[in-house]
C-alpha cells in the first residue's frame, strides 16, 4: 500500500512539475518554439507548392461532419441563408491596392479548381470531399496585395461562444495552389453545416484552419492586433497552435 | 568494462522522460477522439474498430482535459524522442553494442534454446545464457528499439498533415491515415506493455543494482 501511494504522489509530482514548467516564462517559450520548429522542418523538407494528397471520386465520405458553427444563428446569417445567400458578399480587403467586394455569382464565373482531399480535425477524425472554388491566389492577384503584406486574415459569418470565428495563414499557404474558396461540396453548393455559402480550404493543415461562412479576406502585416492576437478563434481561445500542419 | 555504455545511459533515461510524457499527453489527444479507425477516413462510430475509454484525468498531461495544452507536450517532446533515438541507433552501431549484445543467431531461435529461456524466466533466474543478455532479452529490446519506437515516429509523421505532400507514400504504406492513427495507438500501448514489464523485471531482478547501474554504468565482472 505504501508503495502504490508513494507511485501515485511520484505520479502526480511529475504532472505538477510539467505544469510548472509550461506556466514558467521558458517553458512558454520552449513550447511555442517547437511548433516553430515543426513548421520548419516541413517547409525545409517540402517543396512550398507540393500537394497534398487527391483522393478519385470514389474514396469521397458518404456524409461530411461538421464541427464547431454547424448552424450560425447570429446575425443576419439566418436570414441569408433563407434567401438561399443571394445578398452574400466577400470582401478581399486590407494591404491591397484594389479592394474588392464579391457575389457569389462573381466567385463562380472564375476559373474553379476542383479537388477530393482528406480533412483532418485536430481531434483526429478524417473525412474525404469534393470541393469546387477558385484559388485564393487569383483573387489575391486581382486585389494586389501590397508589399507589406504578410498573412491572410479570413473572416467569418459565424460567432461561437460570443468570438467571432476568424484564421489566418502565411502567404506560402495563402498561394499554395489547393488553397481554394470553395462554394461547392461534392458538386452541390456547402451545405449550412459545412460552411455556406463559402469556406477555404487549406488542405496541408488541419480542419481548424479551413474558416467557414467566409465574409472577408484580409491582407494584414501582423496578426498582434486582431482578437486576441494569436491569428485564429482556437489559437486565440484554448491556444492551439496556429500552425496546424502538425 | 562498464555493464552499460554512457551512451546508453544518457539515452536510456532521455527516452523514459520522452515516452512518459509521450504517453500521458497522448492520452489527453485520445480523450479528444475516442475512436479508431482503418482506411483514410473515419469520424463516428458506425466506421469504427475501436472506442477507447477515456483516460481519467490524473493519468493525462497536463491533468485536465486541453487538447491545446496536450498537443503542445507531444510536440516538443517529439523532437527529443526522435533525435535520441538516432543518436542510440548511431551509438550502438558503432561502440558495436547492437552486433554484440542485441542481435540474434540463428541458434538462439532453436526452440529448444527457447523453451529453456522461457523456463529460466519463470524460475526468476535472469543471468542466464552465454552473453550479456539472454535470449527473450534480446528480442524485447531488439523490437523497442527496431520496431516499437521507430513506429511511433513512422506513424506519428505519417498523421501529420503539412509532412502528407512528402510521406503520402508512407500513409499509403500503412494503410491510410487513419490506420496511421491506429497503428500510432497500438504502438504506444505496446511500449507501454514493455514498460510494465521492464519494470517488474528490474524489481525481481535486484532493483537497487539494476538502476544503479544504468546511472553510474556498474561493472561488468559483477554479474
Amino acid at each position: 500500500m505504501k508503495r502504490r501511494a508513494f507511485l501515485a504522489a511520484l505520479g502526480a509530482g511529475f504532472v505538477a512539475g510539467c505544469n510548472k514548467f509550461a506556466d514558467s516564462d521558458a517553458g512558454s517559450k520552449l513550447l511555442g518554439a517547437a511548433e516553430r520548429w515543426h513548421k520548419n522542418a516541413h517547409e525545409f523538407l517540402t517543396d512550398r507548392k507540393a500537394l497534398a494528397p487527391e483522393f478519385p471520386r470514389s474514396a469521397i465520405s458518404p456524409f461530411f461532419r461538421g464541427n464547431g458553427s454547424v448552424d450560425p444563428q447570429n446575425g443576419d446569417y439566418p436570414a441569408q441563408a433563407e434567401a438561399g445567400f443571394a445578398d452574400w458578399r466577400l470582401e478581399v480587403r486590407g494591404l491591397v491596392e484594389n479592394p474588392l467586394s464579391l457575389s457569389l455569382e462573381n466567385i463562380r464565373k472564375l476559373p474553379q479548381r476542383t479537388q477530393v482531399t482528406r480533412h483532418d480535425c485536430v481531434e483526429g477524425w478524417s473525412a474525404i470531399g469534393e470541393w469546387t472554388g477558385p484559388q485564393l491566389s487569383l483573387l489575391l492577384d486581382v486585389a494586389k496585395l501590397r508589399p507589406e503584406a504578410k498573412y491572410i486574415v479570413f473572416r467569418c459569418a459565424d460567432n461561437l461562444n460570443g468570438q467571432d470565428y476568424y484564421e489566418s495563414v502565411d502567404l506560402i499557404d495563402a498561394y499554395h495552389p489547393q488553397t481554394i474558396v470553395a462554394h461547392e461540396l461534392n458538386g452541390e453548393p456547402l451545405p449550412i453545416r459545412n460552411g455556406a455559402p463559402l469556406r477555404m480550404r487549406i488542405e496541408r493543415q488541419l480542419g481548424y484552419k479551413h474558416a467557414k461562412y467566409l465574409t472577408a479576406i484580409e491582407a494584414v502585416a501582423s496578426l498582434d492586433d486582431i482578437a486576441g492576437g494569436k491569428g485564429g478563434y482556437w489559437e486565440d481561445r484554448a491556444g492551439y497552435q496556429w500552425y496546424a500542419g502538425i | 568494462m562498464k555493464r552499460h555504455a554512457l551512451s546508453t545511459r544518457l539515452w536510456h533515461w532521455l527516452n523514459v522522460f520522452c515516452v512518459v510524457v509521450l504517453f500521458m499527453s497522448g492520452l489527453t489527444i485520445s480523450n479528444a477522439h475516442r475512436l479508431l479507425y482503418w482506411g483514410d477516413w473515419g469520424f463516428s462510430r458506425e466506421q469504427a474498430w475501436l472506442e477507447v475509454p477515456r483516460f481519467p484525468d490524473w493519468m493525462t498531461i497536463p491533468g485536465y482535459y486541453s487538447l491545446a495544452v496536450a498537443r503542445d507536450w507531444h510536440i516538443l517532446v517529439a523532437w527529443p524522442f526522435a533525435l535520441g533515438l538516432l543518436f542510440m541507433w548511431a551509438a550502438m552501431l558503432l561502440n558495436r553494442h547492437f552486433k554484440r549484445d542485441i542481435a540474434t543467431s540463428r541458434r538462439e531461435w532453436r526452440w529448444s534454446n527457447i523453451k529453456r529461456d522461457i523456463i529460466q524466466h519463470l524460475k526468476l533466474d535472469f543471468d542466464h545464457g552465454e552473453g550479456k543478455y539472454n535470449f527473450l532479452q534480446k528480442l524485447a529490446y531488439g523490437l523497442v528499439l527496431g520496431v516499437f519506437l521507430p513506429m511511433m515516429i513512422i506513424t506519428g509523421m505519417a498523421i501529420s498533415p503539412g509532412l502528407e505532400p512528402l510521406l503520402g507514400w508512407m500513409v499509403d504504406l500503412l494503410g491510410g491515415r487513419q490506420s496511421a492513427r491506429s497503428l500510432h495507438f497500438i504502438f504506444a500501448f505496446a511500449i507501454f506493455g514493455f514498460f510494465v514489464v521492464h519494470l517488474a523485471l528490474v524489481v525481481l531482478a535486484g532493483p537497487y543494482r539494476q538502476i544503479r547501474d544504468m546511472i553510474t554504468g556498474g561493472r561488468i565482472d559483477e554479474a
